[in-house]
């Protein structure tokens, strides 16, 4: 395996590690009976927490409200509702979505803001605008270049590449229409 | 150096394996070799069979060497399962995390959970104390916007107020997923799915199943589902389960180098990614295998049914919705149904058609507005303005206000006797005491009337807005949005039938099987059959709607009216038109799909080859008398995808086909590495040089990159043939031959060409090769 697929794994490994530990620490679970006005006794709420099999109103009712005959028929009434809930994974799936699409964001300012800023020296370098004639408009400054050697320049070659096929996307969905209606 | 044509662990620059550790690898810009596709075209699916047949055969004669060899070989042959393992557990991980960011994020539209900010409104209220009965409903910790802004829960400004906001933040949300879409990756907008069906029958489209369209899916699929709009999530999380297998398929060569292999991969990741959207497994399999895939053998089904299942393992483990099901709206019922029941089923179905054949029509309609007028070259406004009217017009009906799956849940969910909706009010006899879901049939209170009027509304609206919602510059799925009009219409109809069957219970059509005091009617179970009719009468699937939705709920015993009313709905929209909503919007793209249709017409092979009568002659290289020069030059004056080889251009007696993509490469990398190869240079594809002059300059033998067996068919074959031969060998072209001499050559897009033409559709609507 080359390093950029070991680099992928290993994200994608420490992602789903992450999620499933997160999980299974911290579990909420609850029962919630329901209960009706039955003859004079007003309508009751209980909550108890108990695992699935025990959620039933005979273990959550607690006190009894009625006496011992009348049980059966006050529970018939009952409505009980099992609910699992890991608050810890809520609470972090919601950090983790809410700061990637802060991270893209931020990106997406950086590109239409910084970025023209800095490649102000090279007129032909539009990277977000869509142009007609793009195709051979740009003196091919960088490409000729090759591998360069430090991991700047290398980073800023993968970034050109990427914004120029996202730019060949954007003409064929958004332009042309040719893919996607 | 010669081109590998034949190996397929060629070792490629990109692929060597370094050890100076060059991190920085993945940077580099990667050499394309010979044995790639190019953008847009299809792949030569008996070349993929042969390469992996090859690459096999040298696995299993090296495994004899030694123990580390067939260990190898081991390895080689787990590594489809190791990768079937890893897209369900990023499907069912995306998957989770997609719907927990959803709910959260429709209930920020109205207000917040002080208590715990990251709670949606459901998870607020199931952690409230309230104790009495009367407060059941109440939440204090969950306040709407207006009453955490002003402190009032009453009045006029608050509700304007209320509503303004969610406006606000309907129109926050779009926008944000349509300028990311915009941004960082174009591809990810739409469903997924036209395109995944054709990638999977051979197209490639470089970029539509990358990293970076997965990660704008996944985060722009939230936002869109969250604004409000009328679509769904679950064909696009067909594309991101897909985008998943392709991430996967690059770890391992077995499947990056090979396509066809890696077809199978992707059929197995969309039978995953419906799995999790329904928490259906055995559906997902089905799906794939009626709707999505083109080649399903037999062993892509056990795989696909172990992907399916680890990733809907996966998404229940982490339990997005608190009840350890999949879905939101899974529902679980008991009561039986009634044979004269099976008359309204079947009306819900023709309803379904009809809707079916509605939707398609106005759809593609507006969808072909938006590719060739005006309304195309404004995206994000079409978006914004779309979003606009949505939440304006959805926000003063409570039932289009929630999300479209909680409106879906409540319409399946049968009213239990403590329900305080206003569609459950039914006026309760006093004395009764059944237990909950043993309710008998009940008369309606006014709550269900004015219920049903939101109702009406709400379905005009929703089969309004839909047409013009899907189809946008946005992750749009269309699968909730066909239930929830389905489960409308269904619910409407099953409250008309139990009232009836109430109030006038000596009707003889209800004597027989309808009691007075009895349980009859279970207008649930008649929206979940509204909405099989409905999905039925949009996609055109047929077992496999009729296996998610009793995966759906849990019964076996409703298999005979959900199947009931998917076989009218089918039939009513079959009537109408032949093609179900994707193969519509391929039709509109033009994609290069060759579907299974049984092509009927009695046309030969002459009639459809080229070069028809008045164009110029076929684009030939002989065997060993082209120099460089003329290769090159008729490489640059036409743009055929492939050139047959003749012995000469008199005798015109068929040897074999070369490709451009490899002629290119082929003569590129002779001229920068082969001494004396120059313009003048002959170029030969027979074993043996010609016999030259030793004055002229070195001849170039490129028969590694000829395909020796092209094949051939004769001028008078049927085009019932060759259209069969194209559909079961995955052909790009095929040669026309008359007693061995070359007549012509059928490619691909004239096949869909004539077949356009037989259809009287337009032939010219054929865009790619």
């Amino acid at each position: 395996m080359s390093s950029s697929i070991a680099q992928n794994l290993r994200i994608a490994a420490v992602l789903l590690v992450f999620l499933v530990l997160i999980d299974v620490i911290s579990l909420a679970y609850a029962d919630k009976c329901i209960c009706p006005p039955y003859r004079n006794i007003s309508g009751h709420i209980y909550k108890k927490n108990v695992s699935q099999k025990d959620c039933n109103c005979l273990h959550v009712v607690e006190p009894m409200p009625v006496p011992g005959h009348d049980v059966e028929a006050y529970c018939l009434l009952c409505e009980c509702k099992y609910e699992e809930r890991s608050s810890n994974t809520i609470k972090v799936t919601i950090i983790i979505y809410l700061s990637v699409v802060g991270a893209l964001l931020l990106y997406m300012l950086f590109l239409f803001l910084v970025d023209p800023l800095i490649r102000k020296h090279d007129p032909y370098t539009m990277p977000l605008q869509n142009e007609e004639d793009s195709e051979d408009v740009r003196p091919r400054v960088d490409g000729s270049q090759g591998r360069g050697n430090t991991v700047l320049e290398r980073v800023e070659g993968a970034q050109q590449r990427w914004k120029k096929q996202v730019q060949e996307q954007r003409k064929t969905v958004f332009d042309r229409h040719k893919l996607l209606s | 150096a010669e081109m590998d044509y034949g190996t397929t662990i060629s070792a490629t620059p990109t692929e060597e394996t370094n050890d100076a550790g060059n991190l920085m690898d993945f940077l580099d810009e990667p050499f394309p070799d010979v044995g790639t596709y190019e953008d847009f075209h299809t792949i030569d699916w008996l070349r993929e069979k042969s390469r992996d047949t090859d690459r096999h055969r040298k696995i299993t004669s090296k495994s004899k060497e030694s123990i580390w060899e067939f260990i190898k070989s081991l390895l080689d042959a787990w590594s489809g399962w190791l990768v079937m393992l890893l897209i369900g557990l990023l499907s069912g991980t995306l998957a989770g995390v997609i719907d927990l960011a959803v709910d959260w994020m429709t209930d920020l539209k109205e207000g917040v959970c002080l208590s715990a900010l990251w709670y949606s409104h459901e998870q607020c209220c199931w952690t409230s104390n309230e104790t009495t009965f009367a407060d059941r409903d109440k939440c204090p910790q969950w306040q709407k916007w207006a009453e955490l802004m002003t402190g009032y829960t009453e009045g006029a400004g608050v509700y304007l107020l209320n509503y303004f906001l969610y406006v606000l933040w309907a129109l926050f949300f779009s926008f944000l997923a349509v300028s990311l879409v915009r941004v960082f990756a174009p591809y990810a907008c739409g469903s997924g799915i036209p395109e995944i069906k054709t990638i999977l029958s051979g197209f490639i489209i470089r970029g539509y199943l990358g990293k970076w369209t997965l990660l704008i899916k996944t985060v722009t699929l939230v936002l869109a589902v969250s604004s409000g709009l009328s679509l769904g999530k679950e064909g696009p999380l067909v594309h991101v389960a897909c985008c998943c297998g392709n991430l996967f398929c690059s770890l391992f060569s077995k499947y990056s180098k090979n396509e066809g292999k890696r077809r199978e991969v992707l059929s197995a990741a969309a039978a995953a990614g419906v799995s999790v959207a329904f928490g259906a497994p055995i559906g997902g399999v089905l799906f794939s295998l009626e709707e999505v895939s083109y080649y399903f053998p037999l062993k892509t089904l056990w795989r696909s049914f172990f992907a399916a299942l680890v990733a809907a393992f996966t998404l229940r483990s982490i339990n997005p919705f608190g009840n350890n099901r999949l879905v939101l709206f899974y529902v679980e019922y008991h009561t039986p149904w009634y044979m004269a029941e099976l008359v309204p089923f079947i009306l819900l179905g023709v309803f379904g058609g009809l809707w079916g054949t509605l939707f398609i029509r106005c759809n593609i309609a507006w969808c072909r507005r938006r590719k060739t007028t005006l309304l195309g070259k404004y995206p994000v406004l079409e978006v914004i303005v779309v979003t606009g009217i949505t939440a304006v017009l959805a926000f003063p009906n409570p039932y289009t206000r929630r999300s479209t799956s909680e409106l879906i849940s409540e319409l399946f969910n049968d009213c239990g006797s403590l329900e305080s909706s206003q569609l459950c009010d039914y006026i309760n006899n006093p004395n009764m005491s059944r237990p909950v879901d043993d309710i008998p049939d009940r008369p309606a209170g006014p709550g269900v009337y004015s219920a049903l009027w939101q109702l009406t509304l709400a379905l005009v609206f929703k089969i309004v807005i839909t047409i013009f919602t899907f189809g946008m510059k946005i992750p749009s799925g269309l699968f909730i949005p066909s239930m929830a009009v389905g489960a409308i219409a269904g619910r409407i109809v099953g409250i008309a039938v139990e009232q009836m069957a109430y109030h006038h219970h000596d009707w003889i059509i209800f004597k027989n099987w309808c009691r007075p005091g009895a349980d009859c009617v279970t207008p649930g179970l008649y929206a979940m059959v509204g909405a099989a009719a409905c999905l039925g009468g949009v996609t055109r699937m047929t077992v496999s709607l009729v296996v998610i939705m009793f995966e759906l709920t849990g019964g076996l015993e409703y298999i005979v009216p959900l199947m009931a009313a998917a076989v009218t709905s089918k039939w009513v929209a079959d009537a109408f038109g032949k093609e179900g909503i994707y193969e519509a919007h391929i039709q509109l793209n033009g994609y290069p799909y060759l579907d299974q249709d049984e092509f009927t017409h009695r046309t030969l092979a002459t009639d459809v080859m080229r070069p028809r009568r008045n164009e110029p002659p076929l684009a030939l290289l002989t065997q060993d008398s082209t120099t460089v020069e003329d290769v090159e030059t008729l490489i640059k004056d036409t743009d055929y995808n492939g050139f047959p080889v003749v012995v000469s251009h008199e005798s015109e007696r068929l040897i074999g086909f070369v490709q451009r993509r490899d002629l290119i490469l082929a003569i590129k990398s002779a001229r920068q590495k082969q001494d004396g190869v120059v313009s003048n240079s002959v170029v030969h594809f027979t074993e043996d040089a010609p016999q030259i002059p030793a004055s002229n300059p070195q001849p170039l033998k490129l028969r590694r990159i000829l395909n020796l067996s092209p094949f051939t068919v004769t001028d008078h074959t049927p085009m019932e043939t060759v259209v069969d031969i194209f559909r079961k060998l995955g052909l790009r072209q095929c040669l026309v031959t008359r007693s061995g001499r070359l007549l012509g050559i059928i490619t691909k897009k004239d096949v869909l060409r004539h077949m356009a033409q037989m259809m009287n559709q337009d032939p010219e609507s054929i865009m790619f090769n």
